[in-house]
C-alpha cells in the first residue's frame, strides 16, 4: 500500500489540475492530449523532457540525501547556484585544461561549491544548533547575491544585454546527442542517473549509508552505538550539496555555456517535490525526477497551444501531488475507513 | 558630496525604510501568530503574493482600496486555510507542505491573473487616487502594538503561547489546542495576505510578477532575530526594510571602488560595498544569530511538532 500511495497521490493531482484547467475554458481531455504528446511526440520533445528532468533528479537526490539523516534541505536552489557559478567561473577563466579532463575538472569544481554550501548549513546544524531550514533559506539568498555579483561586475558578458557570464571556453562544452534533433542532451543524463544509483548504493550498501541512516531513523541511539552525529549530520550535507551543485554540468557546460542570472526555474524547490514523491528513495527519483520534467516540458508546450494555460500550471500541478503524497493523516482517515467496513 | 545632498539622501532612504519595512512587519506578526501557536510558517511567501494579486485584481475591479486591502488579507486566509487543513488535521509535515502552498500560490497567482486581465505578468495599473499612501504603514505599527498588548493582557494570547510551548499542558486545563492553533494559523494567513497587500496597492501601483522576491522569507528571518517577540520583529523588519532601502539607494549611485590590483583584496572589498552585497546583510545577520554568535533567539518548545489529541 505504500508504494500505491505516491502513484494513486499523482493521478489525483494530475485530475484535480486538469479539472483547473477547465476553469480557464479548455478542454481537459485536449490538455491531457497536449501534455502527452509535448513530452514523447517526436526525439526533440523527449529530449527536451529529459533536459528538464536532469536537474531534477540531482536536486531530488540531495533533498532526499539529507532527508535520509532527517534534516530538511530547502537550500538545493543555493547549492546549484554555487555550483552553476562555479563551473561557468572555472569554464571562462581556465580555457587552457586539456579538453579531456575539463569538463571533469569543471564538475569537480562545481560539485565542491555544491558542497561547501550545504556544508555550511551542516556545519552551523552539527556545531551551532541552528536548525538547517532556516539557514539554507538564507544561504539560498546570500547565493543569489553571489552570483549576482559576479554576473553583474567581474565576469559581465559585454556582448549582451542580459545578465549573464561571459561564455566558457570550447574546451569544456559538453556536445549534444544527436538523436534528440538539438535538444540539449548531454552525458550530464548519465551523470544524474548514474548518481542516484550510486546514492542508492552509497545509503544501502556501505557503513557511511548505513550511519546517516541510523541518525535519521534515531539520533539518541545512535549516538550511544558510537556514531559521531555531528559529523555524519555535516557529511550528510557536504554530500547533498554537492549533488545539487552538480546540476551546474547540465545546465552550465552542455545547456547555456554560461552563467545566466536566474537560469534555475526553481529546480531546487521542485526537488523537495521530486525527493518527496520517491518516498526518498534514491532509485525511485530518477521516475519521478522524469515525471517532473514531463510537466515542466507539457506546461510550457501548453502556454504555446491554448490561449489562458501558462507554464505555471506546472507548479499547481507539483503543489498538489506534495499536498496528495505528504498528506499522511488524510490517508490513514482513508484507509482506517476502508478497513472498518 | 554637499551636505545638503547628505540630508536629502538620509531622509529619502529613511522614508522608504519605513515605507519598506511596512510589508514585513505584517508578514512578520502573521508569522508570529502561527509559530507562537506551534506551527511553523514558512509560507508566508505564498501567502504575500496570493494577498498582493487578490488586492491589486479587486481595487482594479471595483474602485475600492478598502475593499482590495480586506480581500487582500482574506486571500491570504484562504491559502492559510489550506495550510491549516493540512498540517493540523491531516499532520502532514510543516516544512514541506509549507514549501507546497508557496509554490501552489506562484502557480495559482498568473493562473488567475491570465484569466481575469490577459496578462499573466501584471495587473492594470491603478490610478493614484484610488491607492493606500499612508495606511497601511500606519495599521502595520497598529496591529504590532495591539498584537503585543493581546500576548501580555490577554488570556487568548497566554493559550495561544501555551499552544506553542506545552500544548499539553494547555489540552489538560480544557482549552483545545487545535482550535488555538486554528485561529493562529488564520490570522497569519490573514497578516501575511496584508502585507501583500500593502506591496500591491500601497508600495507600488499593481501586481507585478513574483513581487513580493523573497520578502516573505525576509520576514521569517526578521520574526527568528526578533526572537519571536512582536516589537522585536517589528524593530528587526525596520532594520531589514533599511538594507533594502540603502541596496536600492545604491544601485543608483556610482560606489567608490577601489582600483587599486591586489589579488582578491580588491574584488572583496568592491563586493562589500556593492548593492548586492548591502542587500544580503540580512540574511547574513539571520544566520549569525540562528547560529547563536551573537546572543540566541529561541523558538517556542513545540513548533513543528503536530499535536496528537488522545495521546
Amino acid at each position: 500500500m505504500k508504494i500505491l500511495r505516491p502513484i494513486i497521490a499523482t493521478i489525483f493531482a494530475i485530475i484535480l489540475g486538469l479539472l483547473i484547467t477547465s476553469i480557464a475554458g479548455e478542454n481537459p481531455l485536449d490538455v491531457f492530449v497536449i501534455f502527452a504528446k509535448s513530452g514523447f511526440g517526436t526525439p526533440y520533445d523527449v529530449g527536451m523532457t529529459l533536459t528538464y528532468s536532469m536537474p531534477l533528479i540531482l536536486t531530488g537526490l540531495s533533498v532526499a540525501m539529507a532527508f535520509k539523516a532527517k534534516m530538511f534541505n530547502i537550500g538545493a536552489e543555493g547549492q546549484l547556484t554555487m555550483g552553476a557559478l562555479a563551473a561557468a567561473i572555472v569554464g571562462a577563466q581556465f580555457p587552457t585544461v586539456n579538453p579531456y579532463i575539463a569538463p571533469l575538472f569543471a564538475g569537480l569544481c562545481a560539485a565542491a561549491a555544491g558542497g561547501i554550501w550545504g556544508g555550511i548549513a551542516g556545519y552551523l546544524k552539527a556545531k551551532r544548533g541552528a536548525h538547517e531550514v532556516i539557514t539554507t533559506i538564507m544561504l539560498n539568498f546570500i547565493a543569489a547575491g553571489i552570483a549576482s555579483y559576479v554576473t553583474v561586475y567581474l565576469l559581465k558578458d559585454p556582448n549582451t544585454q542580459n545578465p549573464q557570464t561571459v561564455p566558457i571556453s570550447n574546451y569544456y562544452v559538453l556536445e549534444a546527442f544527436s538523436y534528440f534533433e538539438g535538444a540539449p542532451v548531454t552525458y550530464a543524463l548519465f551523470l544524474s542517473i548514474f548518481l542516484a544509483i550510486t546514492a542508492w548504493i552509497f545509503l544501502y550498501r556501505t557503513p557511511l549509508g548505513y550511519e546517516i541512516r541510523c541518525v535519521g531513523e534515531n539520533d539518541a541511539a545512535s549516538s550511544t552505538a558510537g556514531i559521531s552525529i555531528s559529523r555524519t549530520q555535516i557529511l550528510t550535507m557536504v554530500v547533498a550539496g554537492a549533488m545539487a551543485g552538480l546540476v551546474g554540468v547540465g545546465e552550465i557546460l552542455g545547456r547555456s555555456e554560461c552563467f545566466k542570472l536566474d537560469f534555475s526555474p526553481g529546480y531546487g524547490f521542485t526537488g523537495i517535490a521530486v525527493a518527496f514523491l520517491a518516498r526518498g528513495n534514491p532509485i525511485a527519483i530518477i521516475f519521478s525526477g522524469l515525471l517532473f520534467g514531463i510537466l515542466q516540458k507539457g506546461a510550457s508546450d501548453l502556454e504555446i497551444y491554448t490561449q489562458n494555460v501558462t507554464s505555471d500550471l506546472a507548479l499547481v500541478l507539483q503543489a498538489l501531488i506534495i499536498l496528495a503524497v505528504s498528506a499522511d493523516g488524510l490517508w490513514e482517515k482513508i484507509l482506517t475507513r476502508k478497513k472498518a467496513k | 558630496m554637499e551636505l545638503t545632498e547628505w540630508l536629502n539622501n538620509l531622509s529619502s532612504i529613511g522614508g522608504s525604510t519605513i515605507r519598506m519595512s511596512a510589508p514585513l512587519i505584517f508578514a512578520a506578526l502573521g508569522g508570529l501568530m502561527s509559530e507562537r501557536s506551534g506551527i511553523i510558517n514558512i509560507a508566508l511567501e505564498g501567502k504575500m503574493l496570493a494577498g498582493a494579486f487578490t488586492a491589486a485584481a479587486v481595487t482594479t475591479l471595483t474602485h475600492s482600496p478598502f475593499l482590495g486591502f480586506l480581500c487582500g488579507g482574506l486571500a491570504g486566509m484562504l491559502m492559510a486555510a489550506l495550510y491549516g487543513l493540512f498540517v493540523i488535521n491531516f499532520k502532514s509535515n510543516q516544512i514541506v507542505t509549507g514549501t507546497a502552498i508557496t509554490i501552489l500560490a506562484a502557480g495559482t497567482v498568473p493562473f488567475i491573473s491570465q484569466i481575469l486581465f490577459q496578462n499573466t505578468g501584471s495587473t492594470p495599473e491603478i490610478p493614484m487616487g484610488n491607492r493606500f499612501i499612508h495606511g497601511p504603514i500606519i495599521a502595520a505599527w497598529v496591529i504590532m502594538g495591539l498584537i503585543w498588548l493581546w500576548f501580555k493582557y490577554s488570556p487568548y494570547g497566554m493559550w495561544h503561547k501555551f499552544a506553542g510551548e506545552h500544548p499539553d499542558a494547555l489540552q489538560t486545563s480544557g482549552i483545545d489546542v487545535i482550535r488555538t492553533r486554528w485561529s493562529g494559523v488564520l490570522l497569519s494567513g490573514f497578516l501575511a495576505g496584508l502585507g501583500g497587500a500593502t506591496l500591491s496597492i500601497c508600495l507600488s501601483s499593481s501586481y507585478t510578477r513574483n513581487m513580493t522576491a523573497g520578502r516573505g522569507y525576509m520576514a521569517l528571518a526578521a520574526l527568528i532575530v526578533g526572537g519571536w517577540r512582536p516589537i522585536a520583529a517589528a524593530l528587526a523588519c525596520l532594520a531589514f526594510g533599511f538594507f533594502d532601502a540603502l541596496g536600492i539607494f545604491l544601485q543608483g549611485i556610482q560606489m567608490p571602488k577601489l582600483t587599486a590590483d591586489i589579488p582578491f583584496v580588491t574584488q572583496f572589498w568592491n563586493f562589500l560595498v556593492s548593492p548586492q552585497f548591502i542587500q544580503i546583510i540580512p540574511y547574513i545577520l539571520t544566520i549569525v544569530i540562528v547560529a547563536g554568535f551573537v546572543g540566541k533567539s529561541r523558538a517556542p518548545r513545540a513548533l513543528g511538532q503536530p499535536y496528537l489529541r488522545n495521546r
